[in-house]
């Protein structure tokens, strides 16, 4: 499907999708209560089949977390980018790990690095951060470390 | 600092479910991990129940780094992620920053950079290949493939200058034009080479014991393959069609004829034979570029200060294990906002456990041998 395709398509299955513009694929917003939901439809649609999760990550704009998930469909060859804007005293957003499995590992990965909170995440612990980070996440902005980071 | 304790701390009591799984730690001083991962095992007798791994033993934060070096220095970085994929890592970060910039790369910086790419994965998969080997008890395989690599290693030291780390591609183009020498001796290698690679088949492919300790080891099914993410040889293993040099093609693979290996087993066998035709198929690249190498700049003129202008940005490009993301948001300003490798081998990692599980611990090696790891691309 092209961009403005899958436009129609995904405002038909989730009216309070926005659309937001820039990069090569279509970025939808969605709102993190529904992204579990729309999730599953985006993988099990017939005409999305959004199976493959190649990059899951997280964004600090120091007003927020925006998490960006890109999907491709192995299929039909198409991609899209969704994102959801997280409160950033309390990110917290459902867990995608039962619907792409590859998104277990990922999830870790920004819970320890951003702080998000997966909830229902089947294992939600420190991935490459050795034990006692909990609560300081190194890629968010205004993380300070003089001991180990070297200012240009 | 020392998990591990937790586990013994909790270990279950006589009666309890789990009371007499043997729990042990692989790494992060192992042979067989390539590298300073750490698994924690879960065995019942031979059996592993579970798999558990511990990273980050060599993590920089490489992405945080990133976010501090202007998009001409954050190339010289990314060799130190997979640096068996050297120069495709840089292929990835120069591309990106191209897309951004909308820069026309000259035909012959395009040529010399698929040579290079190409001549990158013979030399990665020699190495998996002689350490697989040794991983399951052959050690003889190791000598013959380095004796190759060794050949690709001193063509690209006349290029570029070094030996594992490059950094020779820069956004535009490469940093400097070709050796003199360069196109006699890939064909050199190259009539050296092809008489060569008959004999690992009939070294260690062709093998009974091998073939025995392979076939049905750490299978995994094609959805499983879309599900955990998997890419490269890993994918093609399980007949998933996933190269990204056909799949959605960058600089001129488009152009070349090469075939995309694909088999159906989902063994560690399959994955083996994946990456042994890989190397074939590379030879073919090089073939049709060797001779048709043409003449022109070899980098594109760029501005002093590189700013990508305000947006998001992925290029994603075949390693020599899979598929490599390079995701930039951009404020556009001189340094990237944000910046993401999606890492072929963090992807690949996360299916040993779904792979082995149910399997025996003699097993394990055969099929983390056929992943690949490189340690560092996993930690980043």
């Amino acid at each position: 499907m092209t961009n403005e395709e899958l436009k129609v398509k995904l405002t038909e299955l989730l009216p309070s999708v926005t659309f937001e513009e820039g990069g090569e694929w279509l970025n939808v917003v969605v709102e993190p209560a529904e992204w579990l939901a729309f999730a599953k439809q985006l993988k099990s649609d017939e005409a999305l089949q959004f199976d493959f999760l190649f990059c899951l990550t997280c964004v600090d704009w120091k007003t927020h977390l925006t998490m960006v998930y890109h999907l491709r469909s192995t299929k039909l060859q198409h991609a899209v980018v969704v994102k959801a804007k997280l409160d950033r005293t309390k990110p917290e957003i459902e867990t995608v790990s039962d619907t792409w499995r590859t998104a277990e590992f990922h999830e870790r990965e920004v819970y320890e690095m951003f702080g998000v909170h997966f909830l229902h995440h089947p294992d939600l612990r420190l991935l490459i951060l050795p034990a006692g980070w909990e609560g300081k996440n190194p890629m968010r902005k205004d993380f300070e470390d003089p001991v180990n980071m070297i200012k240009l | 600092m020392y998990r591990e304790t937790e586990i013994i701390k909790d270990a279950p009591q006589f009666g309890e479910p789990g009371f007499g799984d043997l729990v042990i730690n692989v790494g992060p001083q192992h042979p067989a991990t390539h590298g300073v991962l750490h698994l924690i095992i879960t065995l019942n007798g031979e059996t592993i129940k579970d798999i558990k791994p511990n990273l980050g033993y060599i993590h920089r934060s490489i992405e945080k780094m990133c976010e501090s070096l202007t998009y001409r220095q954050f190339i010289y970085v990314t060799s130190r992620m997979d640096y068996l994929s050297a120069h495709i890592n840089n292929h990835a970060c120069a591309l990106v920053v191209e897309k951004g910039l909308q820069v026309e790369v000259p035909e012959r910086a395009q040529v010399i950079r698929v040579l290079f790419d190409e001549l990158t994965r013979i030399a990665s998969h020699e190495l998996w290949w002689g350490a697989m080997a040794m991983d399951l008890g052959a050690f003889t395989p190791f000598f013959h493939s380095f004796r190759e690599r060794e050949t690709i290693n001193v063509i690209m030291e006349e290029t570029c200058g070094a030996r594992l780390t490059m950094n020779y591609y820069v956004p535009g183009g490469v940093m400097w034009d070709l050796h003199p020498d360069f196109q006699k001796r890939v064909k050199e290698f190259l009539a050296l080479y092809k008489k060569k690679i008959h004999e690992y088949d009939e070294l260690v492919t062709g093998n009974i014991i091998f073939q025995n300790r392979m076939k049905g080891i750490g299978y995994i099914s094609a959805e499983d393959v879309i599900s955990y993410g998997c890419t490269g040889p890993v994918a093609r293993g399980s007949g998933v069609h996933s190269d990204v040099r056909k799949v959605s093609p960058y600089s001129i693979y488009n152009k070349l004829d090469f075939d995309e290996v694909l088999e159906t087993g989902g063994d560690s066998f399959a994955r083996y034979v994946v990456r042994i035709k890989e190397m074939h198929q590379s030879i073919k690249i090089i073939e049709q570029l060797i001779d048709n190498i043409p003449e022109g700049d070899f980098q594109a003129k760029t501005k002093a200060v590189l700013k990508l202008p305000k947006g998001e940005y992925y290029q994603s490009v075949e390693t020599a294990r899979g598929e490599l993301g390079v995701y930039i948001v951009s404020e556009g300003g001189t340094t990237p906002y944000r910046i993401k490798f999606r890492s072929p081998g963090f992807s690949n990692l996360s299916a040993l456990n779904h792979m082995i599980k149910g399997g025996k611990i003699g097993d394990l090696i055969a099929a983390m041998g056929t992943l690949d790891l490189v340690i560092p691309d996993i930690d980043r």
